[in-house]
């Protein structure tokens, strides 16, 4: 068995062993109920104001604004489900764009159904949102506008400052789903105008299962799971205090080690990028090249489809991503290489290679290895790469 | 998510490549939906499949189908070679998952296009046998339909 590298964390990170051993007293030895009374309980209590004063400081946030939910999608779907509940007598208009994720998108199709009218923002060939499109489409009754701040797939990151001016400018609700940046790249919620803000923990070397949502004071936004006081009542429900330690320890970390660790990354996503681009022809960067997550690659390679190239690549014990349809069910490849205009046949031959912090400028020489042999073999065997050479 | 059988056809695939002037060529899926696969016959004067030969543009699926519908057609007469079914390229594989089952339809499919090929070069007709109905041109259109 070959060495795992692994290539995919923005699907998910290790969690990191400072944050492993900062939850688990939580779990055998101080392991009361926050709501209790007795001093057991108020220790509980104590690490989950701990937390959520952790999370509010990288943010340039009040702790009464972080909200502690399951993780990304629930934070996603309280905020559109609330929102539109609470504004709906101003408007059911909501703006969006084509490239987020599925827990917004399928959020979105629900309050389609419920009557309200979404408009989904284009991106240029890099990702970036079409800032005068976006400006255009706000209405009188537009009561959200809701952008990705990082993508997950192509890593491009979102001018969200101009973004959040626009929706300030238009008195218009400002959320970011920020679950790949959020621990990765700075972010100010007062600097960017950002009114809600979803993130989740296991994508910064967190325990999964946990996230959080900052909501700016004075936003009528309402309850999301009804019953205790826990969240100043508006998510009800014991809080998961082992996760919620995890969450504020890996926050600290992050935002302690990310001058360094971006430097880091950036170095090491950019010889990648330039590895690949030099030994493998006939291939496409997929995001921008700047405006990137430090630790996204994405490249589309042509003739080659992505589910074979990532079942060789597990086989060499190389763990990556791809945005082919083969690999996700349905026939279409992803929404978001299709809406940076790729045709089908390239976004099926997309792979995205995310880094950690462990990872090494040896390990990627072994990927870069690894790719080239797999490709030049699966272009072997494809048809379209033989009708590409017959026309040359 | 693939068996033991699916695995092995995808990593030690059968078959791959051309035939120079082959007596038939089929070819069928698109690529919008990320299976394309093409099948090459080797037919001699008694109609054996002397040869086969593919290339395909797909999922562990679709390499493995193809590779095991090429093994199950060599040496075959082109009657035998018309009794494949999708389904038995699947059972031989000891099964696919069922939203890989379409992969096993275009095997099946590549089959007849290339016999269709061989037909029509040789001006006869092949019993049972129809005009296939999807080739990369017409795949295409079929999904243009849809929007």
């Amino acid at each position: 068995m070959k060495p795992l590298i692994y290539l995919d964390n923005a699907a998910t990170t290790k969690t990191a062993k400072e944050v492993v051993d900062a939850m688990l007293p939580y779990f055998t030895e101080d392991y009361g109920n926050p709501s209790s009374l007795y001093s057991l309980g108020a220790k509980s209590k104590e690490a989950v104001t701990k937390a959520r004063e952790t999370i509010a400081g990288t943010l340039g946030a009040q702790s009464n604004e972080i909200y502690f939910t399951a993780g990304g999608s629930e934070s996603d779907n309280w905020v559109f489900k609330a929102t539109a509940d609470a504004y709906e007598q101003k408007g059911k208009h909501i703006i969006t764009s084509r490239i987020e994720h599925h827990a917004i998108l399928h959020t979105c199709d629900y309050l389609a159904k419920k009557g309200f009218e979404i408009t989904y923002i284009d991106v240029d060939e890099n990702g970036i949102l079409k800032l005068d499109e976006l400006e255009k489409a706000i209405r009188p009754d537009t009561i959200l506008i809701s952008v990705m701040f990082a993508n997950n797939e192509i890593g491009t990151i979102q001018p969200i400052k101009e973004i959040g001016e626009i929706a300030r400018k238009h008195s218009v609700l400002f959320h970011t789903d920020a679950v790949q940046a959020y621990g990765h790249v700075p972010i100010n919620v007062d600097e960017y105008n950002i009114d809600m803000l979803s993130a989740s923990g296991h994508k910064f070397n967190g325990p999964k299962g946990i996230g959080f949502l900052y909501i700016r004071k004075g936003v009528k936004i309402r309850s999301f799971v009804h019953g205790g006081q826990q969240e100043r009542g508006r998510r009800a429900g014991t809080e998961n205090v082992t996760g919620i330690v995890g969450i504020g320890a890996a926050a600290e970390r992050a935002f302690r080690v990310m001058e360094e660790r971006n430097k880091r990354e950036i170095e090491l996503r950019d010889y990648l990028i330039a590895q690949i681009e030099e030994k493998i022809p006939y291939c496409r960067l997929n995001g921008d090249r700047v405006k990137r997550l430090p630790n996204n690659v994405n490249f589309s390679f042509r003739f080659v489809e992505g589910e074979s190239l990532l079942i060789m690549l597990d086989m060499e014990g190389i763990c990556a991503s791809t945005g082919s349809a083969c690999a996700s069910g349905s026939l279409d490849p992803s929404h978001v290489l299709l809406a940076i205009g790729l045709p089908h046949e390239i976004a099926h031959g997309s792979l995205r290679l995310t880094l950690g912090e462990e990872t090494t400028k040896e390990e990627l020489d072994t990927v870069v290895a690894a790719l080239v042999r797999i490709i030049e073999r699966l272009r072997s065997m494809s048809p379209l790469y033989e009708d590409f050479l017959r026309k040359q | 998510m693939y068996s033991e059988k699916v695995m092995d056809h995808f990593q030690n695939p059968r078959n791959v490549g051309e035939i120079e002037n082959a007596a038939g060529v089929g070819t069928v899926g698109n690529a919008k939906c990320g299976d394309i696969m093409r099948i090459y016959l080797d037919i001699d004067e008694n109609q054996i499949i002397r040869d086969v030969k593919f290339k395909t543009f797909g999922c562990g699926a679709a390499v493995a189908t193809s590779s095991m519908a090429t093994e199950m057609v060599k040496g075959k007469s082109i009657q035998e070679a018309m009794q494949i079914t999708n389904k038995a390229v699947a059972e031989a594989l000891d099964g696919l998952p069922p939203v890989k089952m379409h992969c096993s339809l275009l095997a099946e499919e590549a089959i007849h296009a290339a016999l269709w090929d061989y037909a029509e070069k040789n001006h006869i007709t092949i019993e049972g046998l129809k005009k296939p109905k999807s080739d990369i041109h017409e795949g295409e259109e079929e999904e243009n339909e849809e929007y």
